[in-house]
Formats: C-alpha cells, structure tokens, sequence
C-alpha cells in the first residue's frame, strides 16, 4: 500500500509530546480494504493504508466526498469489514475479530434510519439496544429499563417513548435511534452520516448533544459527515478522505487548508479561523455570479 | 415504557386457547348431522372420566373418528402455515410473505406428488419431498426476486406469483396424464383440504417436525425482532444475522413442507394469521410466534367448519375459505403498504 502512505504523519506527529492525555481507545493502523465485485478481478474500490488513534471524549470526524471511502472506513472500525492489511483494535482487541455480541457490547452503530417492516412504539425501539446484554429469549429486566429510560432523558427523549416511530418527524427519530445506541452501554459511538435528513436545527442539537454524552460518559465518538462547517464546529479531530486514499488526519485548524478543501470537494469554498480558533468554511459565490 | 414479560405473553396465550377451545367445541357439535351441546358435553365427559363403553357408536363415529382427528389436523396445519408465514415475513423484509403466495406451497405440493407417483410405497418419503420442493422453490423465488442485489419486496411477490402459477400448471399436468393412479383429488393440492386423515406413519414425524420447526424459529425470535428494524443494525446490535436467516430458511421451508404434506396448499393462513396477531398484540416475534401456532389452529378450525357447513353435506375445500377471507386481506394490505 504505498499510496497514500506519506500523508498521514499528523496523527503519530501530534499526541507524541503530551503525556497527560488519556489512553488511546481506538487505534487505526495502516488499514485498507478492497472491494471485488467478482472472485478473482480487479479491485472495483479500495480504501488506501488509514491511521488515526481515537482517546475517550474525542470528537472524531471523517470527512469526504460521496464515494471517498467513508463508509467502508465506517465497516472496518466497526469490525463488519475485516481490513486487508493493518489492523483496527478497540482497547487492544481487533474488532473484526469480535464476536458479534461482544462488538455490539462495546460499539454502537447508528446508520441513517432503514424503514421499519413493522410498526414499533419507540419505547420498544430504545430497548433493543440491550439485546447484546440479554440472555436466550431476553425479556427485558428492570435493569434494562431504567438504562433504556436514562439514553431517552440523555437525548432529550424522554416525552416521546410511547409514540409510534412511524409518527415522529425525522429529528426525533434520529434522537431515538441515538437513544437505542447508548442503550448498548457502548464506548465506542460510530455514527455514518446520522446529519443527512436532518435539518440544520436539528444537526446543531444532535452535533451538541453528543458533545455532552461524549464527556459525560465518556464515549469515543467517530461521524461520518459532509458537513464541513460541523466537522469544524465539533470534532476534536478529521480524517480527510479523497477517492479512497486517507489524505490528512489532524485538528479542524490543521486540515482545513482552503486549497485541499476545495481540491477534494470541487467547490469553491473560503476557509477563516474563527474566535476560538475553529475554521469556518463558506461557500464563495463565483459559479453563481459567472453563470448570471 | 411497558416491556414484554413472561407473565404477559403467558396471559394472552392462555386467552388465546380459550378461544380455540371455544372453536373446537364448535367445530365438534357443527357439520353435516348436528350434534346437541348436551349430547355433546355428556360424551365429552364420559370420554374424559374413561367411561368409552358408554358411548353410542353414532357419537363415536362422528366425533371421535370423523371429527376430532380433523380438528387436530387442521390445528397443526394451522399452526405450522402462520409461524412459517410470520418466519417468510422476517426473512424475506416482505409483510406479504406468505408460503401460498411465494409459491413454497405449490413447491412442496409439487414435490409430494412426484415422491406420490415415483414412491407411494414409502410414506415418509412424501413429507421429505415436499420440504425439498418448499426449500428449492423459496430459494429460486429469492434469486428470482432480486434487482441489483438487493430484494426489491414488489420483484419478489411477482417471482412468488409467477413461480407459483408455473408450479400449479406442472401440478396439474402431472394430476392429468396420471388419471387412474391412486392419487387424491385434485382440489387437495390446489386448494387445500383437510377431509384425508393424516395418515398413522406420518403422525410422529409431523408432530416432531412441528414442534422442531416452531421452536426453531421461536428460538431467533428476540433477533427477528432486530432483522425487522433492518439486517445492517441487527448486525450492529450483535445479531448473527446469516446464522439466524438459515435457520428461519431451513424451518419455515419445514413446516411449509410438512403441512402441504398432509392438507395440500392451503392459502393465505400464513399471511393472514401472523397479521392479526400483530394488530391484536403488537410485532414482537416473542409474542407473534406462540400467538401465531394458536391462532393459526383457531383460524383453520373456524374455516374447515364453515367449509363443512356452508353448502353441507357437500364440503368445500378448506383452502377456499382461507383464500376467500385471505384474498382480500392481502390486497388490503398491498395497497395500505404497512409503515
């Protein structure tokens, strides 16, 4: 794997002076994938060598195009993908190598929401996430309860657990979705795209909420996005990806140099450094104003 | 937040078999010669306190051999159609799953009558026939049913259709250029009846196969329930998910198979039954399986009796009333496309 092997020095570059900071959870070794649509062809996408290490509480976000890697980054933290070489390890285990039980103990997936086959009440939906807890046929304990009422009163859920999941708007949706995710008790929180429906109100709330449920309990957080401005606004760390090849791992303020941004996203875009030190990104007007 | 308990399910399952009782008793006192509830009630006893030679040999003839053997019949059947309906429905993402309809009925039909002509000498052959025809025909309708890889639900119901059809016409060539065998009617393949006894050599084998195949699938239920909300975070959520669909696959087929075996495509039961249940206590598999077996007993024991009374002493085949209720129902459904 030599593409992309020169990029991605920011990460190690980084933690190595402080040592005040806390373990690392996640580590993402030179992994890669490659996806075969048949036996013995030509690879028809590969993801090229990824590293990045991930502690608890951080905020990290992976960011591209459609089509840049993202999702199969997403497969292969989550141990669904086994990586074809380097390794992902949770505190010190491969995850691919979990069984799922055990994985589903200790990451939670949120996906954008798949249609329901059958109406369900949301009560219902939250408890779910228990059943890599449970036993045989896992009738829910009064334990299972209680923590799956805590993850709706930590989304801010909580007047909404006996509705039907068909009749609440996407926002809340989302939130009982997250709901279920932190009913696993997990410490690794891997959101793929979870902004997509979402409308900007309510991918602040969401963006804020796990902010908060990342320090309070603790979580790593890993989300997939578009959005370059919450990426900037939230994560405490980027993963840049561009046609399958990882090419920057760092702080917002590190990765979001103007040129690389608009190279990868084919937009002209304005980057500024805000009060906090956080980049902001626009969208600079020209096609608009050349097309007129 | 109400989560399911024992203590609940054990309630709706017991109000569930007082119901079938209901229908049972019903089932035994209707028919071509009715039969007073008085007479009824005090032949019942006697048979329960062990007094056999007090009765009548009317009674006995009509309740206990003509009858009875084909409630339990019926009750089984029942069962074995609405879980491996309620299975279809997780396995396949599709809420208009239905052993009829996919074809895995005629499959297994198909099959039976082949192991019929080929081997009639051998009878657990024909039960094992049809478990391969329901098992060949499922997977092609699967294969058949997909677009760009993925299920797509409406490709699949068509594949099922067509599948289905094909079969029948195979069925009924088979029934035509074979006239004069020793075979039983058409109607029974086609449509579904209950009036041939089950045949003493096949009582073991159904009534294990039943009791393997439902719990089978009542093992996975807690996963069903998360293959429903979708197989990618059933994943996530520490589901095996392959493990779990062979199983379903394997047993649904089976209990497909067993009950086309002994009654012939009965239709629209799997469909029907596994529906109500929902409406009546909710989606959880924990709950629709056991409510399904029960219910599925109560649905087939209600039709076979109106099949027996409607236009008595002519009988209709059971399969006609389960697709004149059944019919509609799946339309209903088709067209309000379940959220």
């Amino acid at each position: 794997m030599s593409a992309g092997s020169g990029y991605h020095t920011a990460a190690a570059g980084a933690h190595g002076a402080e040592s005040t900071e806390p373990p690392v959870r996640l580590n993402v070794e030179q992994a890669s994938y490659a996806y075969h649509a048949r036996g013995n062809a030509a690879p028809v996408f590969t993801l090229g060598a990824t590293s990045f290490v991930a502690r608890q509480r951080e905020i990290v976000a992976i960011l591209g195009p459609n089509a840049s890697g993202k999702s199969t980054l997403v497969g292969l933290i989550s141990g669904a993908l086994k990586p074809l070489s380097g390794r992902v390890e949770l505190e010190g285990f491969e995850t691919s190598r979990l069984d799922p039980r055990t994985r589903a103990q200790r990451i939670a997936v949120v996906h954008q929401e798949s249609p329901l086959l059958f109406p369900a009440r949301t009560g219902e939906y939250v408890l779910q996430g228990r059943h890599p807890h449970g036993k045989s046929l896992r009738f829910a304990t009064e334990e299972d309860v209680v923590i799956a009422e805590n993850a709706l009163a930590q989304v801010g859920a909580k007047h909404l657990r006996d509705r039907w999941m068909h009749e609440i708007s996407g926002g809340e949706k989302q939130r009982i979705i997250l709901a279920r995710a932190l009913a696993q008790q997990p410490i690794l929180l891997l959101l793929d795209e979870p902004t997509l429906h979402l409308d900007i109100g309510a991918q602040v709330d969401l963006l804020e909420r796990l902010q908060q449920l990342a320090h309070e309990n603790r979580y790593t957080v890993i989300i997939v996005t578009h959005e370059l401005s919450l990426a900037a606004e939230f994560a405490d760390q980027v993963v840049l990806l561009h046609r399958g090849k990882c090419l920057r791992v760092g702080t917002p303020a590190e990765v979001f140099n103007r040129e690389l941004l608009e190279q990868v996203f084919e937009a002209p875009l304005e980057v500024a450094i805000g009060p906090e030190g956080r980049p902001r990104v626009h969208i600079r007007g020209v096609r608009y104003a050349v097309k007129r | 937040m109400k989560p399911l308990t024992f203590r609940r399910l054990a309630w709706i399952c017991a109000s569930l078999l007082a119901v079938l009782f209901a229908a049972v008793v019903l089932a035994l006192k209707l028919g071509a010669v009715p039969i007073s509830m008085t007479d009824l009630v005090i032949n019942l006893a006697r048979v329960a306190v062990g007094k056999n030679a007090q009765l009548s040999s009317d009674y006995r003839l009509i309740i206990f051999d003509l009858r009875l053997p084909r409630i339990i019949l019926g009750m089984l059947v029942g069962g074995a159609l609405s879980v491996s309906g309620a299975g279809f429905q997780a396995l396949l993402r599709n809420p208009l799953a239905d052993p009829y309809v996919l074809g895995v009925s005629s499959g297994a039909a198909l099959g039976a009558i082949i192991a019929l002509i080929a081997a009639p000498q051998l009878p657990l052959v024909v039960p094992a026939a049809a478990f391969i025809g329901a098992t060949a025909t499922i997977a092609a309708v699967y294969f058949l049913g997909r677009r760009e890889g993925q299920l797509d639900s409406t490709t699949l119901l068509l594949a099922g259709i067509i599948t289905a059809s094909f079969l029948s016409a195979l069925i009924i060539f088979l029934m035509t250029t074979l006239a004069g065998r020793e075979l039983r009617g058409m109607a029974f393949w086609l449509m579904g009846d209950l009036s041939t006894p089950l045949p003493a050599s096949l009582r073991w084998i159904f009534g294990v196969g039943l009791i393997v195949g439902v719990g089978a699938i009542y093992s996975t239920a807690a996963d069903l329930n998360l293959i429903t909300t979708g197989e990618r975070e059933a994943l996530h959520l520490g589901v095996e998910v392959t493990r779990v669909k062979l199983v379903v696959y394997i047993s649904a087929s089976l209990l497909t198979g067993l009950a086309v075996a002994v009654s012939g495509a009965i239709g629209y039961v799997g469909l029907l039954v596994p529906h109500v249940m929902r409406l009546l206590f909710g989606s959880d598999y924990r709950v629709l399986i056991p409510t399904s077996v029960i219910g599925g007993a109560i649905a087939i024991v209600i039709a076979d009796t109106l099949a027996r009374t409607v236009v008595a002493p002519t009988e209709l085949p059971v399969g006609a009333m389960t697709a004149m209720a059944g019919a509609p129902v799946f339309i209903y459904l088709l067209r309000r496309r379940l959220p």
